[in-house]
């Protein structure tokens, strides 16, 4: 075993994997997506889209991940520079808000049905301060702001913690040297935040949007937690189509729905928050 | 600057500012950690409380440390054997992708050699990608190989989801060994096998740890695929997703009351390593 040979030997198990479990089952994902019948076309899609449940899924998928992912980055943003300025306590705060890293979507849609049940917590609180005279239903088809808030919130609430601990190690990157001089220049804490931190953090922003808003286009469990059927979005239609009709076909066309969402979202982030070349740290 | 705020403000002035700005700034904190811990509270007590006060109302915001849902749920058919089937799936998850991942990681952070960028990329790729979807097709594939509704078979696929996390997670933790140290063992006498083995592996040891953590959670988890790919061999996640509309709500609580606890252990044991991991798994 020579030295040129190594470095191919240690990541041939990795290539090889990623070969038979990561790209072969995605041409085997399209080939099903435009295979009909015998013959091959876009019937699949074209079934898929002309669902009236359709447009209804694709405009929850977007309007959530829309509502979601912004306030979400704000608040990571505003946590990431909270602790970067403490001294005491840090390491116990930082564990505290990375807990919901570790929770499954799943969970946390239980976590929050806890709240927005008809006998949770929400309810009780309304009541004893007189807004409410009994328990009332707040997640069903007569209130669908309702559901969709309750499903934002869940969802804030889990996955804020990934894009805050990418942009706290993003911050650590930032060399001091360039704050001192900007305070040498006069500038104050925000303008430092804005001039210095967040042209620098550039790359971790990329790194934590792309991987944020993929996860929420591929939102699923939260939303089979707490709103079940009443708020249909790509992902649990995608696996109504595989189960409960059958049509494999159709679960892979609206599978490659999400996956060209995906793509085009992850094209975009990346393309505006580039790095200009020659202006890496 | 300075010069011009104490013109303008008395020193008891500029005391009190300061005062209420640390004020604001430690309030801040206080609600965002309560923000995370409420929810998780309120999980605590519904799942530590019986049935009946479960549904009941209003609601006694204080655990009455009932096991009732608990045991209910221990005895709730198919749950035990859900759970162990999560148990599995994640461990075999954890020592896959530590197997696989991790030498490559050492690939990059040791070696140039060609092809490494489009390794890299191909790495990255796989973020860029809904890799739950993977389950649709991996599950006609599965049905002709005998590997469908297994653990094995689901493992797999978990796999493909924590094995590029394995790679640019121990990727950085190599890179945080310096290769004076191998080289160093080199000259007095070890192979590269053995200065692997004697030096670099004791060092690395915690961090490759805080990675399989990583990869179980990962695991332990994940709904969708699960959900998909197992049938009789539910894994916990796939077993509530599947009984959430006929399930009542202590037994919903109970469950997400055992997936909550290994996750704020695993967030606890790998806390030193989470910002190490992503700071350069970034770039």
């Amino acid at each position: 075993m020579n030295a040129k040979s190594l470095p191919y030997i240690l990541i041939l198990p990795v290539t090889v994997f990623l070969g038979v479990f990561f790209i072969y089952p995605f041409i085997l994902v399209s080939q099903q997506a435009f295979q009909s019948g015998a013959g091959v076309g876009l019937s699949n899609f074209e079934n898929v889209f002309s669902h009236w449940k359709f447009p209804i899924s694709l405009k929850n998928t977007l309007y959530l991940a829309a509502a979601v992912v912004p306030l979400q980055l704000g608040l990571a943003l505003l946590m990431a520079v909270l602790v970067t300025k403490m001294q005491r306590g840090r390491d116990l705060v930082i564990y505290i808000w990375t807990i919901p890293l570790g929770i499954s979507d799943l969970a946390a849609g239980i976590i929050w049905l806890v709240i927005f049940d008809q006998s949770g917590f929400l309810n009780s609180i309304m009541q004893s301060v007189g807004a409410i005279d009994r328990p009332i239903n707040l997640l069903s088809y007569q209130s669908p702001g309702l559901v969709f808030l309750a499903i934002a919130l869940a969802e804030i609430w889990r996955a804020t913690a990934i894009i805050l601990v990418i942009l706290v190690a993003g911050i650590g990157l930032i060399p001091k040297e360039y704050y001192e001089a900007a305070e040498v220049f006069g500038a104050n804490g925000w303008q430092r935040f804005l001039r210095v931190t967040l042209p620098l953090l550039r790359p971790s922003l990329s790194t934590a949007l792309v991987l944020r808003v993929i996860l929420a286009f591929e939102v699923f469990a939260v939303v089979q937690a707490l709103g079940g059927t009443l708020f249909p979005v790509l992902m649990s239609e995608t696996f109504k189509y595989q189960f409960e009709l059958l049509d494999s076909g159709g679960a892979a066309a609206l599978a490659l729905v999400v996956l060209a969402i995906s793509i085009t979202a992850t094209v975009a982030i990346t393309r505006i928050l580039r790095v200009p070349k020659g202006a890496t740290l | 600057m300075i010069k011009e705020n104490i013109s303008i403000l008395t020193p008891a002035q500029i005391l009190q500012r300061h005062k209420i700005g640390r004020y604001l700034y430690r309030t801040l904190i206080i609600v965002l950690c309560a923000w995370v811990l409420l929810p998780l509270y309120l999980l605590f007590v519904n799942a530590l409380s019986s049935s009946k006060a479960v549904n009941s109302f209003p609601k006694n915001f204080v655990p009455e440390f009932d096991f009732e849902s608990l045991i209910f749920f221990s005895q709730f058919a198919g749950m035990t054997s859900a759970l162990s089937n999560s148990i599995k799936v994640a461990v075999i998850t954890m020592i896959m992708s530590i197997v696989i991942g991790a030498p490559a990681g050492y690939a990059l952070s040791r070696f140039d050699f060609r092809g490494k960028s489009t390794f890299r990329l191909l790495i990255l790729l796989t973020r860029a990608f809904p890799l739950p979807l993977l389950a649709l097709p991996l599950a006609v594939l599965f049905i002709r190989t005998g590997l469908d509704d297994t653990i094995f078979g689901l493992a797999l696929v978990h796999t493909t989801l924590a094995l590029p996390f394995a790679v640019l997670i121990t990727f950085s933790i190599f890179s945080g060994v310096p290769i004076e140290l191998e080289e160093v063992a080199w000259t007095l006498g070890c192979n590269r096998l053995t200065g692997f083995t004697k030096v670099v592996l004791p060092l690395i040891l915690p961090g490759i740890a805080a990675s399989a953590i990583f990869a179980f959670v990962i695991s332990w988890n994940e709904v969708f695929a699960a959900a998909v790919l197992t049938v009789e061999n539910r894994t916990l996640t796939a077993f509530l997703l599947q009984n959430l509309d006929t399930s009542p709500l202590h037994l919903k609580f109970a469950g997400g009351f055992i997936l909550v606890i290994p996750a704020l252990i695993f967030i606890f044991a790998v806390r030193k390593y989470l910002f190490a991991m992503w700071g350069i798994a970034n770039r």
